[in-house]
């Protein structure tokens, strides 16, 4: 009854939803939803079939005034019984057949000479994600070329004083989940049709931020690939002047600590850390802190001030920089494009 | 059972206790209906504490990143609600029916185990306790109530001081499995052995059955979950290996052991309530129900293949083509039996005179709200989709339409059905009405939309959102819906309330029923039967009421009309002994020692945590009330 | 009950025909197997591994003739569990004491075994938190050893019991309650010892 009313919201919803299963938009996930959308259509016949019986026999033999006489008392009927074991059966036996051929087919691995090997490494509460073949180390937000299959190499690995829990790689769009369980080694392919962006998010329950352990997926034609792995694989730039200078000279070394301690950038000396996130390129990312803030200078200072007010249970000290500090750190950390 | 063996009592025990109204009967009851209410009561206490939780849950997901309450609190009530309302609420709930009805169903005149019985209801009554003092003593569990290590063993908080809100989750289940342990040991042997003269297995009203096939699953799915809670617990306070990678440990055998418990637990939680309205339904319809001998073999079939599909939740894991096929096919085939069920039910309906009382409304609610879930859960099974629903509000709506819509409406419907004859007044109707259509409403405003919310991508256990994702029309209605809920039950408790003070005297059998509860008076007296029934079919009230012709037909049966033997024509007599039956019945004594004894464990759980020395009073006062109770005279 | 039961010959049986308590104990008895079960298959999932952590694995530390005669001990406490049984069944309540005492006094050597057993392991390396095998074999054993040492509680209690003249043959049935509770103990044993210490551990682990 009442989810008749919901579908029709449902097919009617124009609401942009960028993690809804309903819209695949890779071969992965539309070959999962061409599995689901017959299995819903029937399951919505049942329903319907069974709603309405439901309602037929309320209204049909409902208690009227005045008839008294016990109904007919019927104990049972063999025929009826095997029909609706029978029935059941082979529509479930019709559904089962699709489902093992599908499980099979995507279980299989995509061809390497053809596919992109991305290892992604879970944290609580973010993804390290590297690019083995490029050398190539990010955060958060993962760059893929459209129209080629890529095989993501998923872990949970035990980095710093940090050991590893369960959590769950998901883009909505490109494909189901997978769980990262420590001490396996387990691979998932997505693979993306059009540029854009995917959005994804941790699905198994990591602590206290697992809500705010999402992730990127960000499609590009081969060429845009090419070039941002270009841009990847280079060195960090060192500013020479200004206060991104002084930022620089600050992430080496402040008062009671250094970044370097944690995080690591190709082309600084000492800062090759893997505790937190690669900042190589930081400045050249939307969003940072597991993909939940826009990399804006508001949003990074208030990280810098105090990460854990931003993210509960957050890794990263608070380490009680001045506001002239914060400021210095901002201007270096957008300066690394 | 020879109670006359040992007539002296030792010096030093307890004497029994004689109190008959009051605090202290209650304490020291071992009447299985006292002991019944007592679940009832106390699980629907649980049931307000863990709706509250929810609420908190739904208004911190109105909207978009709201910080109505901190991701620490969000995880620790989205725990407690989980664990709240299966250990806590609907297991108890079944259990309260369980001891009030089944041995009224069979025609006994208490459980096996009268005591065991009593300690079982205060084992479970202490666990509760002792998890909810987590409030106060530093943090609720915040794990989730399936516990995954190894979040929850030393995982990811090592580098932080060892907080103790799991510890109380582990202790205080071991606790509760103990007590549904011993319950279900209780009323197996119950079952197995105290059934009245002609009560053959084939004879038991459904609900005595379903309850019967449940008894059998808890019997065998608990210990599993024991070892698994013993295997977490000693990672956390020993420092073991069961979960930790570095040292061979492997977290998916968590997963399998919880699961190999959890699934069948979920038919622990379904069954009794499909039981329920197997009686409710042919009650209202003036109809037998159709298929008996079919309904009961679906409900063993399903007990059966409960078994074999745990995996099912797993299908993220990664555990191969080969044995995600496998589970895929046990999870589409144990639908059959599920569907059968429903036919079963709807054909009971087919052509009866349907009275829509208010338990035959939940009843229906039930049937048309479980099919839903059932068929969400049909969906689950196509492996690659799957993926994509698992760990997404889809899963939550599912399960919220097999364990609410499905499990809490039963429970609902048998509350009002059996009302009457606990209390010996009716619940009023009309307030019955308001509350089945309130929660009617409000149940599937909150819920359908958790359907959408899951397949646009809302991952479970995330206190919060991001704006832009489509998710906060239909999180609003949820919220709106959840409120809804929370009217409903307060119009049940208003009704409740009411019927105390102006309820409509119900009478033995205002239903017209069909099995043995509905043959004695309301509420029933200590020895429930004057004199054991002797039963010669299915519905054996019922044909004593009603002479069925070869055609179906019904004609009021001849002579005398209802009732078994004496206990009718001495109505008058309950209680004051005029009736020379009642001089012979001997009724089993209270006793301090279960509640006494059961307050042992807590105590132990505490001293695990927090003081060694607690551990040795917790354990001084276990051993002693078991022997006290060993030695314990059977009757003064 | 009896009297009722009688009168209603004409019914089938609406009970086996077993006491409450003995039917009780075989439902315990079934549960124990699963809690058993769930721990043998934690074992056998875990017997050869030790991740990073290295260090022996069980299989590197037994002493199998040991193992072997405390073994025997425990099964033939079995043997006299079903002497005393029988003392009891007869009316000889004294014989039934000596067999109590007897088997509980085997058990309490099985139990002395299991602790010279377990400080020799820890002496040479392999303690409850070595690695995960180490961990897996300290817990199984150590339930069954805790069932044992529950065991000998009960018989003790009924030796007391009878010895204060309380335990007539009228009541020999709570002789048979612990019996069967005992030679179930006693069978989890066999399992345990053919599974986990008489099966090889699987090629290549261990020593890591």
């Amino acid at each position: 009854m009442l989810l008749a009313l919901v579908l029709l919201l449902f097919t009617a919803c124009t609401e942009s939803a960028p993690q809804s299963t309903l819209e695949p938009e890779g071969p992965v996930a539309r070959q999962q939803d061409d599995l689901f959308r017959p299995v819903f259509w029937i399951a919505t016949a049942v329903f319907v079939f069974v709603e309405g019986l439901i309602l037929l026999i309320v209204v049909k033999f409902r208690h009227r005034e005045g008839r008294d006489a016990i109904p007919t008392q019927v104990h049972g009927n063999k025929r009826l019984e095997l029909l609706w074991t029978i029935i059941p059966t082979v529509i479930l036996a019709g559904i089962a057949v699709p489902t093992i051929g599908a499980i099979f087919n995507l279980s299989r691995e995509p061809d390497p000479a053809t596919r992109l090997d991305v290892t992604i490494i879970a944290h609580q509460w973010w993804w390290e994600v590297e690019y083995p073949e490029e050398r190539v180390i990010t955060a958060n937000e993962i760059h893929i070329p459209t129209g080629r299959p890529v095989y993501f190499r998923l872990e949970s690995r035990n980095q710093g004083a940090e050991i590893p829990v369960i959590h769950s790689f998901w883009v909505p769009k490109l494909g189901g989940k997978q769980d990262v369980v420590p001490g396996r080694i387990v691979h998932l392919t997505y693979e993306a049709e059009q540029p854009g962006t995917y959005l994804g998010q941790c699905a198994e329950f990591c602590g206290i931020s697992h809500a705010y352990m999402r992730l990127r997926m960000i499609a590009h034609t081969p060429e845009d690939f090419e070039a941002w792995l270009e841009n990847e694989g280079s060195r960090a730039a060192t500013p020479d002047s200004g206060l991104a200078q002084r930022g620089f000279e600050l992430f080496q070394s402040f008062p009671g600590g250094s970044c370097m301690a944690c995080h690591a950038i190709n082309g600084l000396d000492g800062a090759a850390a893997r505790i937190g996130p690669d900042l190589t390129h930081f400045g050249s990312r939307e969003t940072f802190a597991g993909a939940i803030a826009d990399l804006t200078p508001e949003e990074l200072r208030r990280w810098l001030d105090d990460p854990a007010s931003v993210k509960p249970g957050a890794k990263m000290p608070d380490y009680g920089l001045s506001d002239e500090e914060i400021e210095a750190l901002v201007a270096y950390l957008l300066s690394l494009e | 059972m020879a109670t006359e063996v040992l007539p002296q009592r030792r010096g030093w025990t307890l004497h029994r206790p004689t109190a008959t109204t009051g605090v202290w009967s209650w304490i020291t009851t071992v009447d299985h209906k006292r002991i019944g209410i007592l679940y009832g009561v106390t699980a629907f206490v649980m049931f307000l504490a863990g709706g509250v939780e929810a609420l908190l849950l739904r208004v911190q997901l109105a909207t978009p990143e709201n910080n109505f309450i901190s991701a620490e609190t969000y995880n620790q009530l989205f725990t407690m609600h989980g664990t709240t309302m299966i250990f806590l609420v609907i297991m108890p709930l079944s259990a309260a029916f369980f001891n009030y009805f089944l041995p009224l169903q069979i025609g006994a005149r208490d459980v096996a185990f009268p005591r065991l019985n009593a300690f079982s209801y205060w084992v479970f009554l202490a666990g509760g306790i002792f998890m909810y003092t987590s409030f106060f003593l530093g943090g609720a569990p915040n794990g989730g109530w399936f516990g995954y290590a190894p979040l929850n063993t030393e995982g990811g908080v090592l580098d932080v001081v060892r907080t103790h809100n799991m510890d109380f989750w582990v202790l205080g289940l071991i606790i509760l499995g103990i007590a549904s342990t011993v319950s279900a040991v209780n009323l197996l042997v119950t079952i197995i052995n105290m059934r009245a003269p002609g009560m053959t297995f084939m004879r038991m009203p459904v609900f005595t059955w379903m309850t019967f096939v449940v008894q059998f699953l808890l019997v065998f799915a608990l210990p599993i979950i024991t070892v698994a809670l013993f295997e977490l617990l000693f990672d956390r306070l020993f420092g073991t290996n069961f979960f930790n990678v570095l040292n061979g440990g492997d977290p998916v055998l968590w997963q399998h052991l919880f699961w190999l418990f959890g699934h069948p637990e979920v038919y622990i939680l379904i069954l009794p309530a499909m039981g329920i309205v197997s009686e409710i339904l042919p009650v209202f319809s003036r109809k037998p129900l159709f298929g008996y001998a079919v309904v009961v073999f679906s409900g063993i079939a399903i007990g059966f293949m409960g078994w074999g599909v745990w995996a099912h939740h797993m299908f993220a894991v990664g555990l191969g083509p080969v044995a995600n096929s496998a589970f895929a096919l046990s999870t589409m085939f144990i639908a059959v039996p599920t569907g059968v069920k429903i036919f079963n039910w709807l054909a009971t309906m087919w052509g009866g005179d349907l009275r829509f009382k208010t338990p035959m409304l939940f009843a229906i609610g039930f049937v048309a709200m479980f099919t839903i879930g059932g068929l969400s859960g049909v969906t689950h099974a196509i492996v690659p989709h799957d993926t994509q629903q698992t760990d997404t509000y889809y899963i939550v709506a599912h399960f919220h339409y097999v364990l609410f819509g499905g499990a809490i409406f039963g429970l609902f419907g048998g509350a009002y059905f059996w009302w009457p004859k606990i209390t010996g007044k009716l619940l009023n109707e009309r307030i019955g009405k308001a509350n089945f259509w309130l929660m009617f409403l409000g149940f599937n405003l909150t819920f359908a939309p958790f359907h959408i919310l899951g397949l646009e991508g809302m991952a479970r256990r995330t206190h919060t959102y991001p704006e832009g994702m489509g998710w906060d029309f239909w999180n609003m209605v949820s919220t709106v819906g959840a409120f809804l809920i929370a009217v409903s039950v307060a119009v049940f408790m208003w009704n409740v309330m009411r019927t105390r003070t102006k309820g409509e005297v119900a009478g033995d059998d205002p239903w017209d029923g069909r099995s043995l509860e509905w043959s004695i008076s309301s509420p029933p007296p200590a020895h429930n039967f004057d004199e054991i029934p002797e039963v010669h079919e299915v519905d054996d009230f019922w044909h004593k009421k009603y002479a069925e012709d070869e055609h179906g037909r019904l004609a009021p049966a001849v002579a005398g009309g209802a009732g078994y033997g004496p206990s009718e024509a001495h109505a008058g007599g309950h209680g004051d002994g005029e009736h020379g039956g009642h001089e012979a019945i001997h009724m089993p004594s209270p006793s301090y020692y279960p509640a006494f004894t059961a307050i042992g464990f807590p105590l132990l759980a505490w001293g695990l945590i927090f003081s060694p020395a607690l551990i040795v009073i917790g354990a001084a006062i276990l051993l002693g009330g078991l022997y006290g109770w060993a030695l314990e005279p059977s009757a003064e | 009950m009896s009297v009722q039961a009688a009168a209603h010959a004409e019914h089938p049986a609406t009970n086996t025909g077993m006491s409450n308590v003995k039917v009780g104990m075989w439902g315990f008895l079934a549960s124990e197997c699963l809690l058993f079960g769930a721990l043998i298959s934690t074992y056998l999932l875990y017997r050869g591994r030790v991740g990073q952590a290295g260090g022996p694995i069980p299989h590197d530390v037994y002493d199998i003739p040991f193992t072997s005669v405390s073994s025997f001990v425990l099964l033939m406490s079995s043997l006299t569990m079903v002497l005393a049984l029988a003392a009891i069944q007869r009316g000889d309540e004294r014989r039934l004491r000596v067999w109590l005492v007897a088997t509980a006094l085997l058990g309490m050597v099985f139990i002395s075994g299991q602790v010279y057993e377990f400080s020799t392991f820890v002496e040479e390396g392999l303690t409850l938190k070595t690695n995960v095998a180490s961990t897996a074999f300290f817990v199984l054993t150590g339930f069954h050893g805790a069932h044992v040492s529950i065991g000998i509680l009960m018989l003790l209690s009924l030796w007391g019991i009878s010895h204060q003249g309380k335990l007539p043959p009228s009541r020999s049935e709570a002789v048979e309650l612990v019996g069967l509770y005992w030679h179930f103990v006693d069978i989890v044993w066999i399992v345990i010892f053919t599974l986990v210490y008489l099966v090889p551990a699987p090629a290549g682990a261990g020593g890591g």
